[in-house]
């Protein structure tokens, strides 16, 4: 028994250490490519970068530990909504800061209740929903947008690009979410039920938990979150742009992944989301120095997503 | 029946254990050639364990299974099983509801192949369907999922007397009956005397004892994984059949509480709830209330229905709380300590400006560890570390460590061992003192006696309702097993 | 089941219906479709979404979801724009290849039982990179054969139709007609009890996984074959257009309930879409969303009628 709990402590806290690892021997790696030149620079531009996947993986991983068959699809769909509104709205006047926030969130939060309303009305699985919804939403940004790149306010801009020492302000809020975010898992009613539904619903709802409820906060939230990342995203980037989100549809999913949060559900790791992001952005800047294409460092992405889940298994057979 | 020749299938000293439950105790069992054999039991007995061994699903840790004399120890497989001839109908059903009957039925043959399948596939169950339920207006082309679950029924055991060169020479058949009506029940039993006297075997599982007294050749009673009586049908009557099931002496193993044992009529139940016929389970303040019967006749469903239709106020999970049975299915979560399953039911009072505070969480573990004696070096650690009767004290300890007045328990007290379970009953019975009401699901006998009433289930509906002083083994049965 | 119109078949008609009122609107709004050329027009890249979403049906039989089949598609399409063209023995050696990648893939889902959705979330990068190692900017040419096929001008209807029906039936012949298509679903509806019977669920998972890496590959090439040139990002919209095809068309996500022929015309439902918009003359921006909008309006639809059914 005593080895066995060992054991399990221990995987339990491997995951994000071995991202965080990872992360430094890419980053070790590339600077002794380098000789040492751009080391600083190269961190610098990793915690840039992290910062918007740890952003949208926040939300995606607090929709996966709710358990199988739970993801959501439309994160790209609602950075992309998100931004292009806000831009929009905001309409490049630093006054505009504050409430194109809140509208950027609230474009979020709307997309986030109709996901929750589809899975409830249709009674279709999440993915379905989700993705039902991402062509209406991205649908809608097109509409909106008319793929004109709009500028942000100025403030926006430099807010979203800031370097303290050579530290990107955003990171450090980030990381300040990213904690706060944690707090919320491990200690508030709501992150404790969303661990236990991704355990056992049918023992969570036996426990008193309101399981719907706790669904469509964790539905809300994801896309909440991925509409503060189009907003910011698009202030760090010059505009809001339709295609955007793209990418992110992956990151998310594979910062969740990487960073050592169950797949299977109610086990979340919220530092592994730094380590992990922080590992795929070196891993690229890496190979990049290596002289390597652009087609390698996607292969060697994808077998280490494909390596990690192998490692790490699957839910095992009941 | 013709002494010793013909066995077909023969179990010898047969032991399996579940962790701490030991489901069979060295069963010794001979089904012969042309022979209905019926097993009857109460709950725990180690029906359903015989069953699965016999199919080949399980495997026993000790003794052997010899198939036509050839000894095959634990190499007894259910591909084994299958090619031997022998076929089992469990209880849930096994077939894919998204085919249809022509389908499922080539699933189970795989030699119908190649061209014309279908026709062949469909010739085999329809006739067979017409064989066993005459007139059933069974659509071989159905999809399962849209039959009625009669019908699915009829299909499965129909599936199972299918196949080349006369079919199957065992069939297994687990409480057939319990989907059917009394016509098609009586269709069914019919087939099986046929089946029998054409050369075949069969193993009827009832709690209907009207059904295998009329339809076995031979009656094995067993209790407590062990087969305590065994004898040809013509020597039962349904009055030896029950007493044959329940103790042989009465222990009295716990300790006779005194409690007041009858309603005093004027109270006003706190938990009301029934099915749509029979009679109606009330609960008042300060009792504990029995659900018994055979498993898997409604308490579970009741239990859940009343947990769910609990009243919820903003405060707390409610006024109720529920300590599963099925602890890896309904109570446990895998991935957390033994603290965190403790105190999930919780929580909500120990929020501070949204904060859960952890330093009375975990007052709440530790005070709850010492009451109900879990034992562990550290709440720490994960539950899994835990044996299953610590496992389940530790959610004794949620359901009792929440506020919830009503505690709705689903027979909680499976695979515990038997010294943990004294200190439960002892808490149990002083929680009631204090005033918190038990619904109290439980398979087994001797804990209604902690009970100030007891309901009785049967087919989905309240078949008895036992005041403490009207409470007795032989009622329970004759209530459980009666009907049909 | 005596009453003629029973909640299935309203529920297998579905997508057809759909089709035919989408058909119907389109014609009414531009007679001049409603001829050979139009037909053309309107259906010029079914074959290939259809194609795919055949492949991503073949996941969801077995309870499994592909998001890497756009990749993959993609990658299909840059091998035939260049090796299957100048070194053919080269380029099928390559396919076939690719066929086996997606067995090995069922393979070690199945042994060591792992979600679907994050193995090939991880291979669409695979398949994307080596899109890119193999064609590294847009370009390469389509074999003439694969060309010749796709402009193929048959008589009265255009090839793609005749091209959906044949292939609508001859998948329906293997999953839903055949004896060991029968098994194959059986694993997705109650995947113990066809174990019990004494089936390979591997040898299932398997053959499900390489039936849709075939079904890549013929959607990659029916691709190339209508815009003779290949790109690495050329299909990567074709993961979710394929996964809301083969739900439009009446799939479900679990328990192997699945219809090829359904599948076919929920991939022809989707391609419609865009073209139906243009012909109302609203913007090519609601395209998807148009898209998203007929399947949230099919999905309400079988919603209602089990509830009807459930009455």
């Amino acid at each position: 028994m005593e080895s066995a709990q060992n054991r399990l402590q221990a995987v339990s806290r491997l995951p994000w250490i071995w991202a965080f690892l990872a992360a430094f021997l890419v980053w070790l790696a590339t600077i002794i490519f380098t000789q040492g030149q751009g080391s600083a620079q190269i961190l610098s531009a990793a915690l840039s970068f992290a910062t918007f996947s740890v952003i949208v993986g926040i939300g995606q991983m607090y929709v996966i530990t709710l358990g199988p068959g739970n993801v959501d699809l439309s994160i790209p769909a609602t950075m992309t909504f998100a931004g292009a509104v806000s831009m929009k709205i905001m309409d490049t006047q630093d006054a505009m800061v504050l409430p194109g926030l809140v509208i950027a969130l609230g474009c979020g939060a709307a997309v986030g209740t109709f996901n929750f309303g589809l899975i409830r009305a249709l009674r279709i699985p999440p993915i379905i929903a989700t993705l039902s919804s991402s062509f209406l939403v991205q649908s809608a940004a097109i509409a909106y947008g008319r793929g004109i790149k709009i500028k942000p306010p100025p403030m926006l801009a430099e807010f979203t690009t800031y370097r303290i020492a050579g530290v990107p302000l955003l990171a450090i809020c980030v990381v300040g979410l990213a904690v706060l975010m944690g707090v919320v898992l491990h200690r508030t009613v709501y992150g404790r039920s969303v661990t236990a539904i991704g355990q056992n619903q049918r023992a969570a709802e036996l426990a008193g938990i309101s399981v719907g409820f706790i669904r469509f906060a964790t539905y809300l939230l994801s896309a909440v979150l991925a509409g503060l990342c189009g907003y910011l995203l698009s202030g760090f980037s010059g505009g809001a742009s339709l295609n955007m989100g793209a990418e992110y549809l992956l990151a998310s999913i594979a910062v969740v992944v990487i960073g050592g949060t169950s797949v299977a559900g109610g086990f979340s790791n919220l530092p592994g989301l730094w380590g992990a992001a922080l590992f795929m952005f070196l891993l690229v800047t890496m190979l990049n120095t290596f002289g390597l294409s652009a087609g390698f460092r996607l292969i060697l992405t994808g077998v280490i997503i494909v390596g990690v889940i192998t490692l790490a298994g699957g839910r095992k057979q009941s | 029946m013709s002494g010793s020749q013909n066995i077909i299938i023969e179990l010898d000293g047969v032991k399996k254990s579940f962790g701490a439950v030991h489901a069979l105790q060295g069963v010794d069992l001979t089904v012969r050639g042309g022979e209905a054999l019926g097993i009857v039991g109460h709950n725990g007995a180690g029906k359903s364990t015989l069953m699965h061994i016999l199919a080949g699903s399980l495997s026993p840790d000790t003794g052997s299974i010899s198939l036509d004399a050839a000894t095959s120890d634990w190499t007894y497989s259910i591909g084994q099983a299958h090619s031997a001839g022998v076929r089992t109908v469990f209880q849930e059903l096994s077939l894919c509801p998204n085919l249809t009957v022509i389908e499922n039925t080539r699933i189970m043959h795989p030699e119908i192949r190649g061209a014309g399948w279908r026709k062949r596939a469909e010739e085999m169950i329809f006739s067979k369907l017409e064989e066993v339920f005459p007139g059933s207006g069974i659509d071989a082309n159905d999809y399962v999922d849209e039959l009625p679950i009669a019908k699915r029924q009829m299909v499965e055991i129909a599936r199972a007397f299918t196949g080349k060169d006369g079919g199957p020479r065992l069939v297994i058949l687990d409480e057939p009956t319990s989907s059917l009506d009394a016509h098609m029940s009586e269709q069914l039993l019919s087939h099986v005397r046929a089946f029998v006297s054409a050369g075949g075997s069969c193993i009827l599982i009832s709690h209907l004892l009207n059904e295998i007294l009329t339809t076995a050749d031979r009656i094995v009673v067993m209790q407590d994984g062990k087969v305590v009586d065994e004898r040809e049908t013509a020597r039962f009557d349904r009055h030896s059949l029950v007493e044959a099931m329940g103790s042989v002496v009465d222990e009295q193993t716990g300790v006779k509480v005194t409690m007041s044992d009858a309603r005093t009529g004027q109270s006003v139940p706190i938990v009301s709830s029934g099915f749509h016929e029979g009679m109606k389970l009330e609960a008042h303040h300060g009792e504990i209330v029995g659900l018994a019967g055979l498993s898997g006749h409604g308490q579970t469903e009741m239990l859940v229905d009343i947990f769910r239709n609990a009243p919820r106020d903003r405060s707390g999970a409610g006024s109720m709380a529920l300590v599963a049975g099925d602890r890896q299915v309904d109570g446990v979560f895998p991935i957390w300590s033994i603290a965190l399953n403790m105190t999930v039911s919780s929580l909500r009072r120990f929020v501070r400006f949204g904060i859960i505070n952890g330093d009375e969480e975990r007052r709440l573990a530790e005070d709850w560890r010492g009451r109900i004696g879990i034992q562990t070096p550290d709440l720490d650690n994960n539950i899994l570390s835990l044996s299953g009767g610590n496992q389940q004290k530790a959610l004794f300890a949620r359901a009792l460590g929440s506020d919830a007045q009503i505690i709705l328990m689903d027979d909680p007290m499976r695979g515990v061992d038997i010294g943990t379970k004294q200190e439960v009953y002892a808490i149990l019975r002083n929680e009631a003192a204090k005033g918190r009401t038990f619904l109290w699901y439980t398979t087994e006998m001797n804990e209604l006696e902690h009970c100030d009433h007891v309901y009785v289930f049967r087919e989905n509906q309240i078949v008895a309702s036992l005041p403490r002083n009207e409470l007795s083994e032989q009622k329970v049965l004759h209530a459980s097993f009666e009907g049909g | 089941m005596s009453s003629l119109m029973t909640p299935r078949l309203l529920r297998n008609l579905l997508p057809a219906i759909s089709l035919t009122v989408l058909l119907l609107a389109i014609f009414y709004l531009q007679p001049r479709a409603m001829s050979y050329l139009g037909l053309n027009l309107l259906l010029n890249l079914a074959l290939p979404i259809a194609f795919a979403t055949l492949a991503q049906m073949c996941m969801m039989t077995v309870n499994d979801l592909d998001l890497g089949i756009g990749a993959y598609v993609g990658f299909v399409a840059c091998i035939g724009a260049t090796f299957l063209r100048d070194t053919p023995a080269l380029g099928v050696l390559m396919l076939l290849a690719c066929v086996a990648a997606y067995a090995a893939l069922g393979a070690l889902i199945h042994l060591r039982n792992l979600p679907s959705i994050v193995v090939t979330l991880g291979m669409s990068f695979v398949w994307l990179g080596l899109a890119l190692l193999v064609l590294p900017t847009p370009g390469g040419k389509a074999p003439d054969w694969i060309r010749a096929i796709m402009t193929w001008k048959t008589p009265m209807l255009p090839f793609t139709i005749y091209a959906s029906v044949g292939v609508a039936l001859i998948v329906h012949i293997i999953l839903m007609r055949s004896a060991y298509g029968a098994v194959l679903r059986g694993v997705g509806g109650n995947a113990r009890s066809v174990e019990r019977a004494g089936w390979s669920l591997l040898r299932a998972k398997v053959t499900m996984y390489a039936l849709a890496g075939v079904f890549g590959i013929f959607s990659g090439l029916a691709l190339i074959g209508l815009t003779t040139s290949a790109d690495a990002n050329i299909a990567l919209r074709y993961t979710l257009l394929s996964i809301a095809g083969a739900i439009l068309g009446g799939g479900e996500f679990v328990g192997g309930r699945i219809s090829p022929i359904g599948a076919v015309i929920g991939a022809t439902t989707l391609t419609l879409a865009g073209s139906f918009l243009s012909f109302l003359r609203i913007s090519p921006d609601w395209q998807i969303g148009a898209q998203g909008g007929i399947l949230i309006i099919v999905l309400a639809l079988r919603i209602l009628i089990n509830r009807a059914e459930a009455k």
